[in-house]
């Protein structure tokens, strides 16, 4: 097993972990922290695809080192505007939640129909 | 390779709203908004400068950023589809930015109201963004447009502060990430199969291995949570129904058309031979469940911005209705034809009328200080343009002639007739049953008369109004701009043939059979012996439509759905070939 396959199956193991994080974690936070595991594990995987020189034939290749570095500005960007959104509801509400209590939602709706 | 003449204008197209929005911010409070007006008056004329070279040069207009050609470099390309949908985005905007001149203008005797400074940025912000989604020529570029347009539209959602906004915006947000992340992992595999990202360049070298079969999957998924077709749309209707009346117009008309045209563009221009008929079959299949779903929870509503927040969600379903109808199966592969031009004419007739629809729920929130529909009695009479405004925008929506959905209906129709798929003509008609039973709901009761006349707690402006009546208008005129193209104009002729006056008048009817089933609530005058039993028996199906709508919105119901469509959909790919 050569390094760029090693790092390829690192990088999936990233993504599958983050992923998991996001979905079945209830905390924003952690959903947070779980988005950026996932982005880890794509900017992984892209290195070692560099590393490997794709189809181009060249030795390494550079374009994606500067396509990773784009990637990694933007996921820091949506966790800095997640974790201000977060700090604002807490703020608002006292709890960070996702559950949603909107009356109208579906749920609600029909328990009143019930009655 | 080189640019096309014209080319400097997709750069503009591009950059002019953003400077508009860096110098808004340093501008700041009331400029920002007269910064915006300019910036919006100089990108329209850039829009219709675009359309006018595009027909003139009758090709595709592109520009190769420093000259350095692709795989290297980055290319900007417009074809036909990228400038009709510009300028009809361009056109909306303008409705927009007219319509929030008075609900966002910096009070007097404030220096600097934070509603209004971050809503005229990221008003601009979102146009940049999709106007860069339409004329970005390669996967990364697409990508960071995308994150850019989820940026500018996440804020929007919260734009009043309140706690459950927040929430909504909360939820956006991370659900639209998941989504994007997807897509870049789908590109990047890309990248490492082909050592390109360049659409034109993929479109002539790409094959169906796994590898490519995986990131198609995957970036399709993951553009599909960000589109919000169900069952992915746990996000959309409390952002949509929460953000400001002029917010949720962009929202729901335009940030929601972004992700759904880079569906297109995958698609159809780098990977029409990779995906399969049962791949097509399954997103049409996902898009007829929204438009069940969708219409029918929005007659379960009772606030009128939860119920256009639903039918945008139905709308969504109808844009994914071409997919299977443009596969020819001789070729196998997505053709560009007249189901790809009736999508695209969906589409845009989609983001007029909802954009109206929302402006004018807005108005009629802030004539009455509420949005409940069982309340409605006597906005008719004290809101007659408004009432019109959303009258037209609905039958815009239903598909009556000689709006511009009536033609892309027809052009589906065609189609699906065309192919033999003739399911696909049953979802679409009772999609417009179910769209005229809501809009039949709200007029009954907006037309009720009222005990008491209403008085409009807040003074609404005339400028609004008639900002949401000429959107409405747009649309429900568009086939008259369709049938100046020779290609079509036919199609709006046949709607002067008597069968087509039956089928509007079994459409109305229809459409108040199910209202009088399905819905909430009935106006008060609407009741009696049959009525009753009619609601009898057809109240449970609507009630378990509400309790999965309910179920599928639930985030980990919602994050394993998005792991199913996009395993679904690599299965759909590979059992196809």
């Amino acid at each position: 097993m050569d390094a760029a396959t090693l790092f390829g199956l690192a990088a999936a193991a990233l993504v599958g972990l983050g992923t998991y994080g996001v979905i079945v974690n209830p905390q924003p936070l952690r959903k947070i922290l779980a988005f950026n595991v996932v982005g880890s594990g794509v900017f992984v995987l892209f290195g070692a695809i560099a590393r490997r020189g794709a189809v181009l034939g060249y030795d390494r290749d550079p374009v994606p080192q500067a396509l990773l570095i784009t990637g990694i500005v933007v996921a820091f960007a949506a966790t800095a505007l997640a974790v201000n959104l977060l700090l604002r509801l807490h703020e608002e509400a006292g709890s960070a939640t996702l559950a949603s209590d909107e009356p109208s939602s579906g749920k609600a709706a029909a328990e009143r129909d019930e009655r | 390779m080189t640019s096309s003449p014209g080319g400097l204008l997709l750069v503009m197209a591009v950059m002019v709203p953003f400077v508009g929005v860096l110098a808004g911010f340093a501008l700041g409070g009331r400029k920002a908004q007269h910064v915006a007006m300019v910036t919006i008056i100089a990108g329209f004329c850039i829009a219709l400068a675009i359309a006018s070279e595009s027909i003139r040069s009758g090709a595709t207009i592109s520009y190769l950023l420093g000259g350095w050609a692709p795989p290297l470099g980055i290319a900007l390309r417009a074809d036909g589809l990228a400038v009709v949908m510009m300028l009809a985005i361009a056109v909306v905007i303008v409705g927009i930015g007219v319509y929030a001149r008075s609900g966002f203008a910096t009070p007097p005797g404030v220096r600097e109201s934070r509603a209004a400074l971050t809503f005229w940025t990221l008003l601009l912000a979102i146009w940049g963004a999709l106007n860069l989604v339409f004329v970005s020529g390669d996967l990364f570029t697409l990508y960071v447009a995308l994150e850019l347009l989820t940026f500018a539209a996440v804020p929007l959602v919260s734009l009043d502060g309140r706690a459950e906004t927040l929430r909504a915006a909360l939820r956006y947000l991370l659900y639209a990430l998941l989504g994007s992340i997807l897509y870049l992992l789908g590109a990047v595999l890309v990248y490492g199969a082909y050592g390109t990202l360049d659409m034109a360049l993929l479109a002539e070298r790409v094959r169906a291995d796994p590898a490519t079969l995986t990131a198609a999957a995957l970036m399709t998924a993951g553009l599909l949570a960000k589109t919000a077709l169900v069952p992915l749309h746990l996000w959309l209707p409390p952002a949509h129904a929460g953000a400001p009346p002029a917010a949720s117009a962009v929202l729901s008309g335009l940030v929601v058309k972004g992700s759904w045209f880079l569906i297109v563009r995958l698609w159809f221009d780098v990977l029409p031979g990779v995906v399969t008929a049962p791949a097509a079959q399954l997103l049409a299949g996902l898009g007829a469940a929204a438009i069940l779903l969708g219409n029918v929870v929005a007659l379960r509503q009772q606030r009128l911005k939860l119920l256009v927040a639903y039918s945008t969600l139905a709308q969504i379903g109808y844009l994914f209705l071409m997919f299977p109808l443009a596969f020819d199966a001789g070729a196998a592969a997505l053709e560009r034809g007249t189901a790809l031009a009736g999508g695209t004419l969906q589409a845009i007739s989609h983001a007029m009328a909802k954009a109206a629809m929302f402006m004018a729920a807005g108005l009629i929130y802030k004539a009455l200080g509420h949005d409940r529909i069982a309340g409605f009695a006597g906005v008719g009479r004290a809101l007659p343009l408004t009432v019109l405004t959303f009258a037209l925008a609905g039958l815009a929506l239903m598909g009556l002639p000689p709006s511009g959905a009536f033609v892309a209906k027809k052009l589906l129709l065609d189609a699906a007739a065309a192919s033999g798929q003739w399911w696909w003509d049953l979802v679409m008609q009772a999609g417009g049953l179910l769209t005229a039973s809501y809009v039949v709901l709200v007029l009954a009761q907006a037309l009720t008369p009222a005990a008491a006349p209403v008085r409009p707690q807040e003074p609404v402006s005339r400028v609004a109004e008639i900002a949401a009546f000429a959107l409405a208008l747009c649309s429900l005129l568009l086939g008259f701009v369709t049938a100046t193209v020779p290609a079509l104009s036919d199609v709006l002729a046949s709607a002067l043939k008597p069968s087509e006056l039956v089928a509007v008048l079994v459409l109305a009817s229809g459409g108040v059979l199910l209202a009088v089933a399905l819905a909430d609530r009935l106006p008060t005058w609407c009741d009696g012996a049959g009525v009753r039993a009619l609601r009898r028996t057809t109240v449970a199906p609507a009630l378990a439509f509400a309790r999965l709508d309910g179920a599928l919105r639930r985030w980990p119901v919602a994050g394993f759905s998005l792991l199913a469509v996009a395993i679904a959909l690599g299965v759909a790919m590979i059992a196809g070939r």
